[in-house]
């Protein structure tokens, strides 16, 4: 009780302090003149330094910016609709920086009266001051500009423009300068549920990744998994040995070896119809015909998924390795007096323990084929045959997106669009997850 | 008498699990080498030819090496990929390093919010945003140019491994900073002096994942860079073999063991370091 009160009085400022804080904020309406009421020279005339050069940016271009973003221009030739919906983007970015700062002003004003109401001795008015105590307080901002300012104009820049070209008829009927683009709304989401053409490749594209996505990762996370377990026995001779194998599919670069593999499964030349199934038919009872790998989507399909579990396994081996390291040797004892068989073992103190450290990693697994470009692209070029608009049987979403950008008659418009629907999927399922396991949490 | 027979099919039981578990090893060992092996003596085969199987029944040659960097533009992909990578690498982890400490070691207004920011930011497949490139690239000259590809690697990887950074860090314990700064180590110097030596296998990861990813991008690439002599390698070893009618198996298979060798040798040389950075900056969060 007492200590609250306590608490309470050390907050409450007299009434005149309590107005002079409100008077800071509300001068800090015009950036800077807070900080001169609290007699913050420097501070204050940097503060309006950039107001005004804000303020000026937007009378010559900002406002202008604005329009064309949404006009997208309206003089073919002259109106270069892509650049002036970059411009309008990069405007929104300048405008939200601002927006960021103006708060931070207020916020700063407010802050800076109240310290001196309390603590006058702590307010800084020279400029060296000033600056030191910026580079004491804001050395953690310092640190990170780098990184923002390369996050913005290569992830936030590019998601914006998606964003805003999955709106528009940017396709091979609409290049600019020549002709226009417009804004079309949910015409390209449209299009693709229920266009009749669209919609069926959709459809087979949509569901061949996730069959892909499912089948693969869950196959090298069974195969790591199994590598692991049967490594982590303590009689294995040439442990080091078979070690460095099992890592050599991680070690060699993954196109290296997709491409390896497609030069291997040519069904004319390629070693699996030339040697491997030759060798198993040697064997008696057995006669498998030559399999035709590139032309046929089905063994397209079975090749691809076999090879991603080759390609992906030493991945999770590693991983689990690592864990099956750190369980207690005595819970085995435990359970063994307790008489529970390898199985139980298995089924109740590794398992849980493996899923409860790595399933975040399999779900950035699982997210990551989902959009495995170099595995469907180099093997067979999401080949062999079509099921409509560009995509091959094989084509994921993300390869059909480059089909759709790269082809002879590209479809940006629709591409975005499907960046978005593949986007948003992949941010649901991996929130869902993350939220499930503690990944999420953060120790303060 | 009966236990006796107990101990017998113990041991019985242990000598099948040995026999299976070394014939399971030894199965994964021929399906990983075979590929690796058929690609390694491919290289060196002589003439233009077709199979791509394995056998030692040949007349070993280095003539495609030479013919790589005599007949096709192999030796300026490489030094392009080698541009790209070190360029990418040194930016991308000096911006992650120092957001990564400061994400650690600082409590800043907006610091919960984009952390949480980074971890969804990180799941967007920015590389899907094509056409955004492509806008991009038109207007401000990047097409076909380096420089832009490598800034579009570099932020691709920086939320990720901004993410990581932080967890390593925070595996330093804080008492570190604050009995430096009792000393009298200013800001800088705690992070350059003190902290900087205990988290180098995490940079060394760091460089190495950042320097090996442009050496097997395939996506951005190919889809920014137009011209054959600005291609790297992953592109220009894919045109040896991606028409079927002139499929250049040898070429390819030469081309792959210079680059496979190096990048497999640091591999293993940092693997060390890979995994605990790995499971240590990965699952503090």
């Amino acid at each position: 009780m007492e200590k609250s009160e306590a608490q309470k009085k050390k907050v409450e400022y007299s009434p005149e302090d309590q107005k002079r804080i409100q008077k800071a904020g509300v001068f800090s309406i015009i950036p800077g003149l807070g900080q001169f009421y609290n007699k913050q020279y420097f501070k204050g005339a940097l503060f309006l330094a950039l107001f005004l050069l804000f303020a000026i940016e937007m009378v010559l271009f900002g406002f202008n910016a604005f329009e064309n973003l949404f006009t997208l221009g309206s003089i073919p030739r002259e109106d270069h609709s892509l650049f002036l919906m970059i411009q309008g983007t990069l405007q929104i970015l300048v405008t939200l920086i601002f927006i960021v700062f103006y708060a931070a002003n207020i916020s700063d004003a407010r802050r800076i009266a109240a310290l001196k109401a309390l603590t006058p001795e702590k307010v800084s008015y020279s400029i060296k001051n000033t600056l030191l105590n910026t580079w004491n307080h804001g050395f953690a901002y310092l640190l990170t500009i780098p990184a923002y300012i390369l996050m913005i104009f290569t992830i936030v820049f590019p998601v914006l423009v998606t964003i805003f070209i999955a709106f528009t008829n940017y396709d091979f009927y609409h290049i600019p300068p020549a002709t226009l683009i417009d804004w079309t709304g949910f015409e390209n989401f449209a299009a693709i549920f229920t266009l009749s053409t669209y919609r069926d490749s959709f459809g087979a594209v949509f569901g061949w990744t996730v069959i892909w996505t499912l089948s693969a990762t869950t196959l090298q996370i069974i195969i790591g998994i199994f590598a692991a377990i049967v490594m982590h026995q303590p009689f294995i001779k040439f442990k080091r040995i078979f070690g460095v194998i099992l890592l050599l599919p991680w070690a060699v670069p993954a196109f290296i070896t997709i491409l390896s593999f497609s030069n291997m499964f040519n069904d004319s030349a390629g070693a699996i119809n030339t040697q491997v199934i030759p060798l198993i038919n040697s064997l008696p009872f057995i006669d498998i015909p030559a399999i035709s790998w590139k032309t046929d989507p089905f063994w397209t399909k079975i090749a691809i998924i076999s090879i991603q579990g080759w390609l992906g396994f030493p991945y999770i081996y590693v991983l689990t390795s690592g864990i099956l390291q750190s369980i207690p040797d005595d819970w085995y004892e435990a359970s063994i007096i307790d008489g529970a068989s390898i199985l139980q073992k298995f089924r109740y103190i590794t398992l849980p323990q493996i899923f409860a450290v790595a399933a975040p990693v399999f779900i950035t697994q699982y997210t990551f084929n989902f959009n495995n470009f170099s595995m469907i692209y180099l093997f067979n070029e999401g080949g062999p045959g079509s099921v409509g608009s560009g995509a091959g049987a094989t084509d994921i979403l993300i390869s059909w997106i480059y089909k759709l950008t790269t082809g002879t008659s590209p479809q940006y418009n629709i591409a975005s669009a499907i960046t978005l629907i593949i986007s948003a999927i992949v941010i649901c399922v991996s929130l869902l997850v993350f939220k499930r396991t503690r990944a999420f949490e953060m120790e303060d | 008498m009966q236990n006796t027979k107990k101990v017998k099919t113990q041991k019985n039981q242990r000598i099948w699990g040995k026999i299976f578990t070394y014939l399971f090893l030894l199965f994964m060992s021929v399906i990983i080498i075979y590929p690796l092996l058929i690609t390694v003596t491919s290289a060196f085969k002589p003439g233009n030819l077709l199979a791509f199987r394995l056998d030692f029944d040949f007349e070993w040659t280095m003539n495609n090496f030479r013919r790589l960097f005599d007949e096709t533009q192999y030796g300026q992909w490489y030094m392009n990929t080698l541009k790209v990578a070190v360029m990418a690498m040194l930016i991308q982890v000096a911006a992650v390093t120092l957001s990564g400490f400061a994400y650690s070691r600082y409590r800043f207004t907006g610091r919960k919010v984009t952390l949480k920011f980074f971890l969804i930011i990180q799941m967007v497949p920015t590389t899907a945003a094509l056409t955004a490139f492509y806008v991009m690239a038109l207007l401000v000259g990047g097409l076909d140019q380096h420089w832009f590809l490598i800034l579009v690697y570099i932020g691709g990887g920086i939320p990720m491994n901004t993410w990581l950074m932080k967890g390593y860090f925070d595996t330093v314990p804080i008492d570190l900073d604050e009995s430096a700064r009792l000393d009298g180590a200013g800001h800088f110097r705690i992070f350059w002096q003190i902290i900087m030596p205990l988290v180098r296998p995490m940079i060394a990861v760091q460089a190495l994942w950042a320097f090996m990813n442009p050496f097997g991008e395939f996506m951005l690439a190919r889809f920014l860079l137009r011209s054959t002599e600005n291609y790297t390698v992953a592109i220009g070893l894919q045109t040896f073999i991606n028409n079927p009618q002139n499929q250049q198996v040898a070429l390819f298979s030469a081309g792959a063991i210079l680059i496979a060798v190096p990048i497999s040798i640091l591999f293993f040389y940092l693997q060390k370091s890979f995994v605990t950075g790995l499971t240590k900056g990965g699952t503090k969060g």
